[in-house]
């Protein structure tokens, strides 16, 4: 089967990207550098990122290990300061962490001395909201994730997917501009996964959220993406900005689509090309198994 | 049973194993003063004369050495007088267990020896409150300090150096100073506990607040949260329980500097009492004194263990996370 190139959109998908462009520009990267200093010297993590992320729109941020998207989405929070270049939000440059940029990590961060309901109502509270009102957002949003019947508990009574749902409740009650969302699927094993993405893009469309994603799942990044920024490594420099020609509503059919597949191509040309040799860990590098055989050459597995 | 079941390598017992290890725990070492103080031929260098017979300097009642008692038994023997009788005992300084289990019991039913002096009950209060201001006052400075050290880096670099070398100083070697400074009675022996605490603390809690997850500052700073309130409304509550665990470790560091601290100035509280005892050579008091001191240390952590399970319902100790 020939695939059609990954930049053919069909009519439908070319309309989409027509009107989310038309929505105005929530998040702007200018020419963003950082550079490590370190006893050895400087290392460069990110070298001259652009991009425009619309309102509404769902960008994913993917790339080999070492390429900088941590590095990247810690510096649009404000959890990290940038060597050089600007981050605007809404034009306006940010400067340390703030409420209008709700974060997702993949480690949950859940504080384990308060119940859910009082997770999901810390930012409001740190924000000067009464008591009882936050309370009552709180279980707005805890309804919007699932877990109204989990208000009273603690953190480590759940399950990963649910202390992740938890997660995303308390940084999307405080209404931010973007979610900003590093890995927060990592840790959780496939099938909920699945749920939690599908989940994810439910919120997304009913919700004024624009979204950044980190992943280095290539499959999480199509399903989820309007578009792909695939980043390199040493340093970290934006390869392409993929737009994703896979319809919305999507569906886990879809994986096995042409348009999804041809991406998917893509994507792995891009972040694992066959020559030369991806840039691996140093140590990773002098790993050369070499293969005895210590079984009868007749039992065969295969 | 099995015997392996019980040396499985890194693995928990059950419940009921571990019940039973922990009164063995303390069966064992009753058990080994049981048998040198009942079985007469377990050690018993000591013979308690009950007739003197033509000894001339034994008393009924008397401990003497088993050679002496030997000595004299042959020469008597020889010199065709009068032996003397007398059954193994041990030395006066290892009484048996039941006499130190009554001990316990009339140490507080027994008035005073002197007219000035103290009952024990009242001694083990002076004791308590020596202990209680001295681990308050360390704690007022040495738990806010400690958390601002663990916070900010500026407070710990200007502040741990020092206080790394003047914990290495022993407390009691301030005895005399404390005496010059704050006089004979509870004022030096409250500050010997602080000196001996205080050092510690500020270093330990330190520790415990830079052990706190940062990715729950972070969190809680994307959330629109202020330096100020992340101090409060972060770090206070997210290290709560490790700090109290903090604080039983070191409240028995306090009690280990008590007896020290007692003997400096007027000796006073337990440590009079046991100092007192001892020079009548009342040794089941000084045991059922000692005992005492462990007890309400080892009790006093249990209680506040059962309180911390109460006050942290969201603390795991097993918590893998």
């Amino acid at each position: 089967m020939t695939l059609p190139s990954y930049l053919e959109q069909s009519p439908a998908v070319r309309e989409r990207f027509k009107r989310l462009k038309a929505r105005e520009v929530i998040l702007e990267v200018k020419h963003l550098g950082k550079v490590y200093k370190a006893a050895k010297g400087e290392t460069t993590a990110l070298k001259d990122i652009n991009f425009k992320t619309h309102r509404r729109e769902f960008v994913c941020v993917i790339g080999p290990s070492g390429c900088g998207k941590s590095t990247l989405v810690r510096i649009l929070a404000g959890l990290e300061s940038h060597s050089s270049g600007d981050v605007l939000l809404d034009g306006i440059p940010v400067d340390g962490p703030g409420r209008d940029r709700g974060m997702v990590f993949q480690g949950y961060t859940l504080f384990p001395w308060l119940s859910v309901k009082k997770n999901v109502m810390f930012g409001l509270e740190m924000n000067g909201m009464s008591a009882s009102e936050a309370g009552r957002e709180a279980e707005l949003w805890l309804e919007l994730v699932g877990l109204e019947k989990f208000a009273s508990a603690y953190p480590h009574e759940l399950s990963g997917g649910m202390k992740q749902r938890v997660a995303i409740a308390r940084a999307l009650v405080n209404q931010p501009r973007i979610l900003l969302m590093d890995e927060p699927f990592g840790a959780l094993d496939a099938q909920t996964r699945a749920k939690m993405q599908a989940h994810l893009l439910e919120i997304w469309r009913n919700i004024d959220i624009t979204i950044v994603f980190i992943t280095h799942d290539l499959d999480e990044a199509i399903f989820l993406a309007d578009r792909i920024l695939v980043l390199k490594a040493h340093p970290g420099e934006v390869q392409e900005l993929i737009e994703v020609p896979v319809l919305r509503p999507r569906s886990a059919e879809q994986t096995t689509s042409p348009e999804f597949l041809a991406t998917k191509a893509r994507l792995e040309a891009l972040i694992h090309p066959p020559e030369p040799e991806p840039l691996e860990d140093e140590q990773e590098k002098l790993v050369k198994p070499h293969m005895i055989r210590f079984v009868n050459v007749a039992d065969n597995v295969e | 049973m099995n015997i392996s079941s019980w040396f499985a390598v890194r693995r928990e017992l059950s419940p009921r194993k571990q019940t039973v290890l922990g009164v063995g725990s303390f069966l064992l070492p009753l058990l080994v003063w049981c048998i040198v103080s009942y079985v007469p031929f377990v050690w018993h260098p000591m013979v308690l004369v009950s007739n003197p017979g033509d000894v001339d300097y034994f008393q009924v009642d008397m401990l003497v050495d088993k050679a002496v008692y030997n000595d004299e038994l042959a020469n008597m023997q020889s010199q065709g007088k009068a032996v003397p009788q007398g059954t193994a005992a041990n030395p006066i300084y290892l009484p048996a267990p039941h006499q130190v289990a009554k001990a316990f019991y009339t140490a507080f039913t027994t008035p005073p020896e002197s007219k000035d002096g103290n009952w024990l009950h009242e001694s083990l209060w002076h004791s308590i409150q020596i202990i209680f201001w001295g681990f308050v006052l360390s704690s007022l400075i040495g738990v806010p300090l400690g958390i601002l050290c663990g916070t900010y880096s500026a407070i710990s670099r200007l502040n741990e150096p020092f206080v790394e070398f003047f914990r290495y100083l022993p407390a009691p070697a301030f005895g005399a100073l404390m005496v010059a400074i704050l006089g004979i009675y509870d004022g030096p022996k409250i500050a010997i506990i602080v000196i001996g605490t205080f050092f510690q603390q500020v270093l330990i809690v330190a520790n415990t607040t830079r052990k706190l997850d940062y990715g729950l500052l972070e969190a809680a700073m994307t959330l629109g949260t202020s330096k100020l309130k992340l101090l409060f409304h972060v770090i206070l509550p997210g290290i709560l329980p490790e700090l109290y665990r903090d604080q039983r470790i070191l409240l028995g560091w306090a009690w280990t500097y008590l007896i020290v601290a007692e003997l400096i100035g007027t000796s006073s509280g337990i440590t009079w009492f046991i100092t007192q005892q001892a020079r009548y050579q009342h040794f089941d008091n000084v045991y059922a004194a000692i005992f005492m001191i462990g007890l309400l240390g080892l009790g006093g952590d249990l209680l506040l263990a059962m309180l911390g399970k109460k006050l942290f319902p969201w603390d795991r100790p097993a918590n893998k996370e």
